[in-house]
This record gives C-alpha cells, sequence and structure tokens, in this order.
C-alpha cells in the first residue's frame, strides 16, 4: 500500500510539474476566473424578480458554464496521457518498472485531478467574493456553491477517466484528440439536443415520462446539472426549471455523479490493461 | 545459474512468424550482442524477455523468475530503442522520478547523471537535448539500483564515437560487478567487438550464437592480401601471383585462412617487383552478412 502511495505520488508530482510547464495551469485557472466573473456581473441583474440571493442565481449560470467548460478542460487535459506516453516510447520503459499499469493512471489521475481543483476552486471563488460584495444575503448561497465545486470536481474526474481510455484506445496522440472531442460534443452537446428532438416527437408520450429521466441519469453531464439544480429550491426558482428536474429526484442525480467517476475509472485502467507496449 | 535462459521461444503475430524457436542464454557479467536487421525480431524478443508481450510458445526465465514478475521487474533495467522522454522535464526531474518509481533515493539522479557524462545538462530541459543526450538519460535510468539484468535496444544508435567509447566503458563496469547484459545492433561493426558473445537473428530464426573469433573461424571467409608493385610492374606480379590487376600499381589476390602464409612466401620471393603488401582480414560487416544472409543464398 505504501508503494502504491508513493508510486502515486512521484507520478503525480511529475505530472503537475508537467502541466505547469505547459501552461494548463495557467490556461484553466484563467479560463474559469474569467468565466466566473462575467457571469458574476451578468447574474446580477435578476435578483429583485426571483427573490433569491445574487449567489444562488451566479450558482445556476454556473452551473450552466461548468458543464460545458470542466469536461473539456478536463479532457485536454488527458487526451495525451497514454497516447503521449506510446508515442515518446515511455510507456514501454515505465511497464518494465516494478509498477502497476492502474498505479500509473492513479498518479496522472491525482495530478490532473490536482488542476482541476484549483482552476474550478480560484473561479468559484470569486464568483464567491463578488456576491458576497454585493449582496450581503449571498451567504444563503454558500451551500450551494459548495456542492457546485465538489460535483464539478466529480463530473471533471469523470471526464479525466473517459480521457485516459480515450488516451489507451487511440495510442496516438492526434487521434486521441480527435476522439476527446468527439466524446465532448456527443456528451455534453448533442445528447441534450438528442432528447429534445426526441421529446419533441413523442408529444408528452411514454418517452417523456418513463425514459427520459433514464436518459438524463445516465449521462454524467446532465446528472450532474439536474443535481446541482434540484438540490435546493433556491436554485431550483432560479433556474425556473423546476419542470425536468421535479420528476428526478436530487439522490437520484447524486447517485449518478458519485458512480460515474468510479465506472470511467474503471473504464480507463481496462482501456491501459489491453494496450501492448 | 544463468540470468536469462531462453529457450525454443516462438512468436506468432496473425500468422505471421516473428520468432521461431530461439533459444540462448545469457549468464552473470556476459555481455552478449543481439543482432539482425530491421524485422529480424530483436525487439520483438526483448519484449517478451521484459514481459511486455507473452511469447506464443517455449520458456523464458528471467533471473529465475518468469518474465513480467514482480521479481524479474525489480531485478531488470531496459533500454528502449529511440526513447524520448517529456520533454518539459529537466533530466535531473527525469531520473528523480525513475528513482523514485524504484523505491531509491531520489537525491542520487545526479551521481548517475554524471556518470553517464549529463551533469552539465542536469538542469536543462530535455527538449533541449540532442538524441545522444536524450539516449544517456535512457542510459541513466538504466543504471539505477545496480540491476542484474540490462537489456538495452539499440543502445548505441546516435551516440558519436566517443560517447560510444564511454558508453562501452559503463558495460564494462557493470559486467565486471555481475550484472548480465543482452543488448541488441543493426550490425557488428556497432557493437566494436566489445561485447563477450554474439547472437545473429534473422528473419526470426537464431543464426549463430558464439564468440566473435568463433564467428569468424566458421564464416572462413577469404582474406585479402593487397598487394602493391613498382611501377611498371604491376602485370608481371599479376601473372606471377595470378591475382586480378586492379589499377596501375595494385594487384589483389584473396586467399583462404590456411593458405596465408603460403601465399605471403610467393609475395615475398618477387621483392624486386614489389613495394608492399597489405593483409585485410574479413570484417566485422562481412562476417555478419555470412550469417545473417545464409538463408536467402
Amino acid at each position: 500500500m505504501t508503494a502504491l502511495i508513493r508510486l502515486v505520488f512521484a507520478l503525480g508530482v511529475t505530472e503537475f510539474r508537467i502541466a505547469l510547464r505547459n501552461r494548463w495551469v495557467t490556461i484553466t485557472v484563467a479560463l474559469m476566473a474569467l468565466f466566473a466573473l462575467v457571469l458574476s456581473a451578468a447574474g446580477s441583474a435578476p435578483t429583485g424578480d426571483v427573490g433569491v440571493d445574487a449567489l444562488s442565481v451566479t450558482v445556476v449560470s454556473l452551473t450552466s458554464l461548468g458543464v460545458y467548460l470542466v469536461p473539456l478542460m478536463a479532457l485536454l487535459m488527458s487526451f495525451d496521457a497514454v497516447a503521449g506516453e506510446v508515442e515518446r516510447g515511455t510507456l514501454s520503459l515505465t511497464l518494465t518498472y516494478p509498477v502497476s499499469r492502474s498505479g500509473i493512471l492513479l498518479g496522472k489521475f491525482a495530478a490532473h485531478l490536482a488542476v482541476l481543483i484549483t482552476a474550478v476552486g480560484v473561479g468559484y471563488g470569486l464568483a464567491a467574493i463578488a456576491a458576497l460584495a454585493t449582496d450581503p444575503e449571498a451567504v444563503a448561497g454558500l451551500p450551494a456553491l459548495l456542492r457546485l465545486f465538489w460535483s464539478s470536481i466529480l463530473l471533471g474526474a469523470v471526464f479525466l477517466a473517459l480521457g485516459y481510455a480515450l488516451s489507451a484506445i487511440a495510442r496516438r496522440p492526434g487521434a486521441a484528440a480527435g476522439l476527446a472531442i468527439g466524446v465532448w460534443l456527443a456528451l455534453v452537446v448533442l445528447y441534450d439536443l438528442g432528447l429534445l428532438a426526441a421529446v419533441v416527437a413523442d408529444g408528452g408520450g411514454v418517452f417523456t415520462t418513463k425514459a427520459l429521466p433514464w436518459f438524463l441519469l445516465a449521462n454524467p453531464a446532465d446528472a450532474f446539472r439536474l443535481y446541482n439544480l434540484a438540490a435546493s429550491e433556491a436554485t431550483a426558482a432560479a433556474s425556473g426549471l423546476g419542470g425536468a428536474a421535479q420528476t428526478i429526484p436530487a439522490a437520484h442525480a447524486l447517485i449518478s455523479v458519485l458512480l460515474w467517476p468510479i465506472a470511467a475509472f474503471g473504464l480507463a485502467v481496462a482501456a491501459l490493461r489491453r494496450v501492448t507496449p | 545459474m544463468t540470468s536469462l535462459t531462453l529457450s525454443q521461444v516462438t512468436k506468432c503475430y496473425d500468422g505471421v512468424t516473428a520468432l521461431d524457436a530461439v533459444g540462448f542464454t545469457v549468464a552473470p557479467g556476459e555481455r552478449v550482442a543481439l543482432l539482425g536487421h530491421n524485422g529480424a525480431g530483436k525487439s520483438t524478443l526483448m519484449k517478451i524477455i521484459l514481459g511486455l508481450i507473452p511469447a506464443t510458445s517455449g520458456q523464458v526465465e528471467v533471473l529465475g523468475a518468469a518474465p513480467g514478475s514482480q521479481s524479474a521487474r525489480t531485478g531488470t533495467a531496459y533500454l528502449p530503442e529511440n526513447v524520448a522522454f517529456h520533454p518539459a522535464l529537466t533530466g535531473l526531474e527525469q531520473i528523480r522520478l525513475y528513482l523514485r518509481l524504484r523505491g531509491y533515493e531520489p537525491a542520487l539522479a545526479m551521481n548517475l547523471l554524471e556518470r553517464v557524462g549529463l551533469g552539465d545538462a542536469a538542469r536543462r530541459r530535455i527538449g533541449t537535448y540532442s538524441k545522444g543526450m536524450r539516449q544517456r538519460v535512457g542510459l541513466a535510468q538504466a543504471l539505477i539500483g545496480q540491476p542484474r539484468l540490462l537489456i538495452l535496444d539499440e543502445p548505441t544508435s546516435g551516440l558519436d564515437p566517443v560517447s560510444r567509447r564511454d558508453f562501452y566503458a559503463i558495460l564494462d563496469g557493470l559486467a565486471s560487478e555481475g550484472a548480465a547484459i543482452l543488448l541488441s545492433s543493426h550490425a557488428l561493426t556497432e557493437v566494436e567487438a566489445r561485447t563477450d558473445r554474439i547472437v545473429i537473428l534473422s528473419q526470426g530464426r537464431l543464426m549463430a550464437n558464439d564468440t566473435l573469433a568463433a564467428l569468424r573461424r566458421r564464416a572462413a571467409l577469404p582474406i585479402r592480401l593487397q598487394v602493391s608493385a613498382r611501377p611498371g610492374s604491376a602485370d608481371q606480379v599479376a601473372a606471377q601471383l595470378s591475382g586480378g590487376r586492379r589499377n596501375g600499381v595494385m594487384v589483389d589476390l584473396t586467399c583462404a585462412h590456411d593458405e596465408k602464409l603460403t601465399r605471403l612466401g610467393h609475395i615475398a620471393a618477387l621483392q624486386g617487383l614489389i613495394e608492399d603488401v597489405e593483409i585485410i582480414p574479413p570484417s566485422l560487416e562481412d562476417i555478419y552478412s555470412h550469417f545473417s544472409r545464409r538463408d536467402d543464398q
């Protein structure tokens, strides 16, 4: 066990250093900070109308932002993880060391997760400061922001792990990058459009009432959004989108949010095991 | 007790036989060169020894254990062909990581880099290194923790002659401490005859497994004698020695190893007509070609 911790720590420190030098840390932190501040500024307008605090409004905006941005940042950091090492020839070398394949992935995972935590923490933290500065009532929104924070990290973890799996399947960095963008488009953008089209075609039939909630829970991005919008009344009210959220209990969405990172990491380990260097 | 034992190792990929019943051993302290063309099966054989890919059939024993097992991996060091480390890391950081992965103190990194002549460049990013310097980083990681078996895939490619000599000096040191070394190469000249035994693979089959001296004897390739005649007497010399005239002054002769002294006697008898004589033994390339191409002929 201590050997595994030592291995994960050693690889994690190295990967974090690479992320720093490749400017990933700077880029992700700057991106999150910029978007969080813009949303805080834009979101302060409708506060009076819906009767909720400024931070709860910001949390709703951040949820919509996070669902796109966090998976994208995670995939951009992870797509090269295995394919890049295959290309440089270092994967076969590392595999001749007395270390396990899952240990190698855990080390990279720890480092990339640390980058995400930094970026998301800075972004959401700035949003909280901005809201508290303009509205003393904003303290009421802090639990929702905290929930958004850790669920964003879990969402990021899912897409980091999916990125490793794609990287291991593709074997080449270029192909892995293409697959990563494809998965992002499919899960984050096209999936919802597809469901929307199905709901419209169904016209309130069996699909909309029975199947739709399960389809939403099956997608980590949708589960993340549902969980954050349904978990508190304030955010649900601020989002004005009670409909879909109310038919699915927050607990179900939470289970999906918690299970996805584990399943995705399992998939990544299985994909790496199949790589013959 | 051998460090590495291979017997009847066969590897097939989708109907193609990459290795065909290959067997040899490497003893502690022995330096063995694995020679062959591209695609002869050298890298495949090394990956089987390292446990990265399984053999289709046959037995492999690495330091008394199965290839890829924890104890085999702990005692074995590997230098992959054309390894390129992450360009954003410095040589020092890279070696510190590899030390940690083997459970050694990262503080030993500078010492290892100095041993391979990278002390001055240790704090520079690997992205700025030349190919030879990257190869030295690879060698430095292979030296971690006194490995008992070293598997080196084309370790001298990309090294200049001085670096190559330094490299063999390091190998000599490791071998004298009891490490078994298997290194691969394209050509016999690359290994500079600084190995104890030569194993030649061709199209997945073992063509030779012997010392260089024994290979030389077995190949029994002709020796070339190059006679330079005095001006104007080249034709006469060629006729008397029944050799071929190459240009105005040179006469080329070939003879088998055991005829050498007799032939030299004939040449010495023509003292007044000749200026010099050069004895050219079969080159390393000739011997290698003899064994690696025996099939095609």
